[in-house]
């Protein structure tokens, strides 16, 4: 069976030589493609929960007292939303790169930096997603009533558990659709990893096609293709997410 | 400052020459009230006059400009207000219920005791499933907000409020966003408080419902306190022509 699959586009490379799925064939090929996914499922993955979190503290702390603690979260996302996420990524790993500490390897002499492109990755995106996050989740909690609160205040919950307990519960339910949005964003963004070497899908497209042109328009296809179903699972759990949270007799 | 320092002879609140003015607007003028342990107390008068706002400034959901509130022994206008400690002395019923709407009766009634008293959840649960008897919603333990009425979600709220055993009980317009059908279920549920020696304070527009179960009436208007007395002298003997105009707009 498995014979007859890579025999068809052997057959069809050799027929038609712009439709190299050489990837399909070669097991060499095959095995970047695989290493490009899990680099891909592993920044996407974590892009998406730091950049949550990043949202929720966020939006709690624009919620402070203190007008400095503010004015620093309002500039922070002044400074992500309002520059280019490629260009901050070369400035994580270029430049903020240049100033955290590396340790020696193994061979006695190479230097290796204690945050990884990988990790710059991650930690660039996170910011990047972040802070449009934090200005979803604010909506959200501009949508919940003052008054209840002010309920939870008179239940002498503190500002924190208000927070977690009553206001964040119900703005999230609110903000989900444009979280959806955002962090279906996030994922087709992670292909800008490239930019710093990081070895994910786009990468390794990218290497396959340098190396045998004639694969060019195969390895785009698989590139499409595989964000259609990778976004498509992330929509899909997303939305049942949506539904599960649905409250009796509450919203639409 | 601290609760010991209360003596049970003493009135539980007292309100000494209170100023409260959002912005330029001056909403209360001067208000004074003592309270005793198991009375009810009514606060009546037109909108604006400041009702909600001075039982509001009680359990210090607003602040006050001048003069003083002592809730058993707690300086509620102190800076240095330990609201916890008067939160849990004082619970709060508002207009609009204010349910939590992402939980069930039940664990609206449970939430505060287990967040904020850290007490064990299988007491809380106990305790707030007697509650929920005792508001007669037996039954509506797993119903969320949303699929109560608005007199059956009063009922919740009131329960919410009690499991954290409170001493005084405020009711702030309770009844005012009600149909009137489920009007009189609140009610039922706040005179069997009062039965059993709760303390309360009510701002309500409900003239027949104060008559019956208020100890002491308070007419307010634009910002002070017109008149007082029992509700017999109060309703059937009002003195000051503001007081009197206003009844016979309403009874």
């Amino acid at each position: 069976m498995l014979e007859l699959f890579t025999q068809f586009f052997v057959d069809l490379a050799d027929n038609h030589p712009r439709w190299n799925f050489i990837f399909f064939y070669e097991p060499r090929q095959w095995a970047r493609i695989v290493k490009g996914l899990q680099y891909t499922l592993v920044l996407s993955f974590a892009c998406v929960i730091f950049s949550v979190i990043i949202g929720v503290v966020g939006a709690w702390l624009q919620g402070s007292p203190s007008v400095w603690v503010r004015r620093c979260v309002q500039g922070y996302i002044q400074f992500f939303r309002n520059t280019p996420p490629f260009v901050q990524l070369l400035f994580f790993y270029f430049a903020l790169g240049q100033f955290t500490p590396s340790v020696t390897g193994p061979d006695g002499w190479t230097e290796i930096p204690i945050i990884s492109n990988v990790g710059w990755a991650i930690i660039s995106l996170s910011f990047f997603a972040g802070a449009f996050n934090v200005e979803i989740f604010r909506s959200g909690i501009e949508a919940v009533p003052e008054s209840t609160q002010e309920a939870a205040d008179a239940l002498g919950f503190s500002r924190l558990q208000t927070y977690t307990e009553v206001v964040l519960p119900l703005a999230f339910r609110v903000s989900l659709p444009a979280l959806n949005n955002n962090l279906v964003n996030l994922v087709k963004t992670t292909t800008q990893a490239i930019g710093i070497a990081v070895p994910e899908l786009l990468y390794q497209c990218v290497s396959i096609w340098n190396d045998y042109p004639s694969a060019l328009y195969p390895t785009m296809l698989l590139l499409f293709v595989s964000f259609i179903v990778l976004v498509g699972i992330l929509v899909l759990g997303m939305s049942r997410w949506e539904r599960a949270m649905r409250i009796p007799g509450y919203g639409g | 400052m601290n609760a010991t320092q209360w003596d049970p002879t003493r009135p539980i609140i007292s309100i000494v020459d209170v100023h409260k003015s959002f912005g330029d607007l001056e909403v209360l003028k001067g208000v004074s009230i003592d309270v005793m342990k198991g009375e009810v107390i009514c606060i009546i008068g037109p909108s604006g006059s400041g009702k909600s706002t001075l039982i509001r400034c009680i359990n210090a959901l607003n602040d006050i400009q001048s003069g003083s509130i002592t809730v058993e022994g707690l300086e509620v206008h102190d800076a240095k207000l330990d609201k916890l400690a008067l939160r849990r002395k004082v619970g709060m019923v508002f207009q609009q219920y204010n349910l939590f709407p992402h939980k069930t009766a039940l664990e609206n009634v449970m939430m505060a005791p287990i967040k904020v008293l850290k007490e064990p959840r299988d007491e809380v649960e106990t305790r707030a499933r007697a509650l929920i008897k005792k508001v007669r919603l037996e039954g509506k333990e797993d119903s969320y907000p949303g699929e109560l009425s608005g007199g059956q979600q009063q009922r919740v709220a009131i329960a919410r409020s009690l499991a954290m055993n409170p001493d005084v009980m405020l009711f702030d317009e309770v009844t005012a966003a009600l149909d009137p059908e489920t009007v009189k279920e609140v009610l039922v549920t706040i005179k069997d408080l009062a039965e059993e020696g709760m303390t309360c304070l009510l701002v309500t527009h409900e003239m027949g419902f104060a008559r019956e179960i208020a100890d002491h009436i308070y007419f307010t208007d634009r910002g002070v306190i017109v008149e007082h007395g029992p509700p017999e002298t109060f309703f059937d003997d009002a003195k000051d022509p503001r007081t009197r105009e206003f009844l016979s707009q309403i009874l």
